[in-house]
């Protein structure tokens, strides 16, 4: 008999995401699984009853039925108190059941004692590894990027201009500048929409390897003065050294008063968020500023935040929302579902409706946190590095280039060329003649003109420059000119012909690079 | 015209030249450089002949009007991929010019030098000549080796550095005679024999630079031109000559320095030539490992449709093809189908510095995703699929792997970080520097065999609109 899969309403005040939708719920059965569904548990996310049962869902009418029936229960919240019966939501669910949601085990200790009471398997989508083969079932991640899109989103909403500069017949609108603080997954999913908005980016991160993904992402890295490597384990920051923080503070305060929007992600695992921006820095920004402030569950980067809320403070709005993904609902809820969806598939083997718990799987070990009446968590540190391994402290020395030329000259190559110029100024100076001077200056000073025009040439262009050099050197027709004036018949026919070569020159160079640079166009 | 407004004219002119020089080093300025450069021509051969020291207008304005017209011509009817021809036999008609302007001035009777003076003023003439004739026969090798009239092996004639330093020794002896001689025709002889020197030397030169050293060739070339057309205004004690010529001639030389950094050569051993025909010793003995896979147009296109990001690589061949306009089309399509395509230009792809640009835009590329080695490098570990049209030695990996090979060094596309590479090619033989191209046997290589154009044809016709 296949076992049955319900999804039941979230209970939690303003919570819109749902388990599972109708796409889903298609994919779980062809696992195998009978997918039950409680009545209205995907209208706040925009998904009917009717949508469901279209794809073969059975609705149950209500949470006790649901809890009663199934086998797994996928939610997204942990289990809460229900108002209505006073009782813990799950406290309907049979003995040998699993449970798999956000449970956060290290907040939630007596509901794993309840889990453990009751005889269920808990797996929980928080506590699933950063490690790569776990990456399509890492929910974390799915929600961290759909809080860093939605947070730029609030603060649009909240920051009264563009974000994006423009010059309109009505005046000029400068760039909005955003500077976010942290660059995991909601840093740089926040870099991106900012960036997408048409705003100046720029990001700052205590671990130093996430500035080529700052970089491609499009935002400007922000760098401190100062070596500390803050890269903790599991991809996650580390907490810094004291003189860290103060340099960083120091940045920060010098940013705020000039950026318009700060967006603050920044975490550090099991501990209170880092206190980032100060109440006087909010206090230097400008007016009209805004402030999101994604680590508010956890207390706030900013002093000023008020979870929950948005807090005015001079002017400038400081947002606390600490449900920013059920903001985006749908779309947390298709992500969301499509990583439990993975879980699933991984968990069972056959494809027949009947779920492995394999402990023996380091994935499944480390995010199961109660099992067959033990609480199962904190589950024992995996053997392999989490993400890139850390930098070795003396990295290769990089082997030597060949022929480096694009350094500064060396200085015996200086010394040489000096010595040599200067002998030969000597040699002028001593033996040409006076009228020969002057055009010797000339000469030489147009030597210099043309280096340091030349010299930042774009490569693109050394077609162009070379033609237009080569219709330029035809003032050589100048010389020709000047002996027309001979009498004798031998120079003048010789002048003639070097006119019309030096023309043919002139014309044809001006010509072609005028046509050259008259195709090069941007899009 | 008083002699004071024709000098003011000319420094007007010089001001013009170098505001051209300096907007053709930007994109958004270069079309008022051409401007500013056609301008300060107009000025100083229409203050010169306003000046009323031009003679002979009757043969004067035909002369003008013919070589106007015919390099208009030239500039309307040349194709795109021939541009470097082009120009190089512009080269030599600043050589040949400044060649003749000089003996003009020998035969000149009416000069009033004496002593020392005449001694600087023939200096000039014979100095003058010597470019100039070394530029003339120089370009016309460059042409012909370019035009593929002249096989662009290089020449090495057994002891040619001697060779060259002999004439050179030799033409300095008939220097010290021509500036010796007296009266109007014994200094002739010392000159025509130092102008076939030169001449020669010239020759010589180029011939012994291989084909893939030619956009340097060309761009010394240039510089040379500069350089006579300066000696030219020493002759004639004409200040606009000389600054012109100076700022040609330092501008070539400076693109020449800049092109051989590009490919990590030797400024010095790029001029003296004799690279083109050196033998991969070193990397051949180990000889690359692996297969060759080839792929066929379809699956190409089929590859291209699936990707996300793809960079395009051209290089010689898909000049020789005409193979940009259908590639452009490609971009085109994939790009509205949301694929990001960018080309990479390496800074000696083609037969002349910035040849790939030119041919581009030509095609109508937008030259914003036309990027430059150093911009683009890093990405290609991030690209699905790199299309390697007509290039090899730009894109050898054994640049950087092969301490022994010719182009070690050498700064290069590091085309095979990315996820596939599919090189277009007629067959497996060897770029312009010889060395064999250890990318093709990389495990991530594919190799679509066959004439270019048609290829990109067949990759056109199958990629989903």
């Amino acid at each position: 008999m296949a076992l049955m899969i319900g999804i039941p309403r979230e209970i939690h005040a303003g919570e819109r995401r749902v388990a599972a939708t109708p796409e889903t719920s298609t994919q779980l059965m062809k696992l195998g699984y009978r997918v039950v569904l409680e009545r209205g548990a995907g209208n706040a996310a925009q998904w009917t009853d009717a949508a469901y049962e279209a794809v073969g869902v059975t609705i149950v009418p209500d949470a006790a039925t649901l809890w009663q029936q199934a086998d797994i229960v996928l939610k997204v919240r942990p289990p809460e108190i229900d108002a209505v019966t006073g009782q813990l939501e799950s406290h309907g669910l049979r003995a040998g059941s699993i449970l798999i949601a956000f449970l956060w085990p290290a907040q939630h200790p007596t509901l794993l004692e309840s889990f453990k009471i009751q005889g269920i398997t808990a797996i929980s989508m928080d506590a699933v590894p950063r490690i790569s083969r776990a990456q399509k079932l890492d929910a974390l991640s799915s929600m961290a990027n759909i809080a860093g899109y939605r947070a730029i989103i609030e603060a649009a909403q909240h920051f009264g201009r563009f974000f994006t500069g423009q010059i309109t017949a009505a005046g000029k609108v400068p760039p909005a500048k955003v500077m976010i603080i942290g660059a995991g997954v909601a840093g740089l999913a926040a870099i991106g929409a900012a960036r997408s908005l048409g705003a100046i980016v720029r990001a700052f991160d205590t671990r130093p390897e996430v500035k080529q993904q700052i970089e491609s992402m499009g935002a400007e890295f922000l760098e401190l003065d100062f070596q500390e490597e803050g890269s903790g384990s599991g991809g996650y920051a580390k907490q810094m050294s004291a003189e860290f923080i103060a340099a960083e503070m120091a940045l920060f305060a010098a940013q705020a008063r000039e950026v318009d929007i700060i967006v603050t992600t920044a975490l550090i695992p099991g501990k209170p968020a880092p206190r980032l921006i100060t109440a006087e820095m909010v206090a230097g920004m400008k007016p009209g500023s805004v402030i999101v402030d994604l680590a508010a569950e956890q207390g706030g980067n900013c002093e000023c935040t008020v979870p929950g809320e948005v807090a005015m403070v001079n002017g400038v709005s400081v947002i606390g929302y600490t449900d920013l993904p059920s903001r985006l609902a749908a779309q947390s809820s298709q992500l969301y579902g499509t990583n439990l969806r993975h879980l699933l598939t991984d968990m069972t083997p056959a494809k027949d409706g009947q779920l492995v718990v394999n402990m023996e799987d380091d994935v499944i070990r480390t995010a199961t946190v109660v099992h067959q009446g033990h609480v199962t968590w904190p589950a024992p540190p995996l053997k392999i590095q989490a993400v890139a391994p850390p930098k070795p402290a003396a990295s290769a020395p990089v082997a030597p280039k060949h022929g480096e030329s694009s350094g500064p000259a060396k200085a015996s190559t200086l010394i040489t060329v000096f010595g040599l110029g200067f002998l030969a100024f000597l040699l002028v100076g001593l033996y040409a003649p006076a009228a020969f001077l002057p055009h010797f200056t000339v000469f030489v000073l147009a030597c210099f003109v043309g280096y340091q025009v030349v010299w930042n040439v774009t490569p693109a262009l050394h077609t162009p420059l070379m033609s237009v050099t080569n219709a330029i050197s035809g003032i050589i027709v100048l010389g020709a000119l000047l002996q027309l004036a001979n009498p004798e018949g031998t120079v003048v026919a010789l002048a003639v012909f070097s006119v019309l070569i030096a023309t043919i020159n002139i014309a044809g160079g001006f010509r072609v690079t005028q046509r050259m640079l008259n195709m090069f166009r941007k899009d | 015209m008083g002699n004071g407004l024709l000098t003011v004219s000319y420094i007007a002119a010089a001001i013009l030249f170098i505001l051209s020089l300096g907007g053709l080093s930007r994109q958004d300025t270069a079309r008022r450089g051409n401007l500013y450069g056609a301008m300060g021509m107009a000025l100083a051969v229409g203050a010169t002949l306003l000046s009323g020291q031009v003679g002979h207008l009757g043969w004067l304005v035909p002369a003008i009007l013919v070589g106007a017209g015919v390099g208009w011509m030239l500039a309307v009817r040349v194709e795109m991929t021939q541009m470097p021809e082009l120009v190089a036999i512009l080269h030599s008609f600043v050589g040949l010019a400044a060649t003749l302007v000089g003996y003009a001035s020998t035969l000149d009777t009416q000069g009033h030098f004496e002593g020392a003076e005449l001694s600087v003023h023939r200096t000039e003439i014979f100095v003058g000549i010597f470019i100039g004739a070394l530029t003339f026969t120089g370009s016309l090798v460059a042409f012909g080796k370019l035009r593929g009239s002249i096989s662009g092996k290089a020449l090495t004639l057994p002891g040619r550095h001697l060779l060259n330093g002999g004439v050179i020794l030799i033409s300095i002896y008939l220097g010290s005679l021509f500036i010796g001689a007296d009266g109007p025709v014994a200094p002739l002889l010392p000159l025509v024999i130092m102008t076939a020197l030169a001449l020669f030397i010239g020759f010589h030169l180029v011939m012994a630079i291989g084909g893939a050293d030619m956009p340097v060739v060309v761009s010394m070339l240039n510089s040379y031109s500069g350089w006579a057309a300066a000696a030219t205004g020493f002759m004639l004690s004409n200040d606009l000559l000389i600054v012109t010529g100076a700022l040609v001639g330092s501008s070539g030389a400076i693109l020449s320095y800049i092109m051989c950094r590009a490919m990590n050569r030797s400024f010095i051993s790029v001029i003296l030539g004799g690279f083109g025909n050196v033998t991969s010793s070193a990397s051949t003995a180990s000889g690359p490992a692996g297969e060759v896979v080839a792929v066929n147009a379809e699956e190409t296109a089929q590859m291209l449709a699936d990707s996300q990001s793809v960079i395009i690589v051209p290089g010689y061949g898909m000049a020789v093809a005409q193979a940009q306009g259908v590639i452009s089309e490609i971009t085109q399509r994939l790009r509205t189908r949301g694929v990001s395509v960018r080309f990479a230009i390496h800074p000696v792809a083609g037969r002349l510095p910035g040849h790939m640009n030119v041919l581009l835009a030509e095609a109508k590329v937008p030259y914003d995703i036309v990027l430059e080695m150093d911009e683009i490098n890093q990405d290609f570990p991030d690209t699905d699929v790199v299309l390697v049209v007509g290039a090899n030695d730009i894109v050898n990996p054994s640049a950087q792997e092969d301490p022994g090979s010719p182009i070690a060094g050498m700064p290069v596309l590091e085309v095979w970080k990315a996820k596939t590479v599919v090189v277009f090619k007629r067959s497996m033989a060897t770029g312009y520097s010889g060395v064999e191209n250890p990318l093709f046997h990389k495990e991530n290589a594919r190799m679509l065999f066959g004439d270019a154009k048609k290829s990109v044809d067949t990759i056109l016709s199958h990629l989903p609109s």
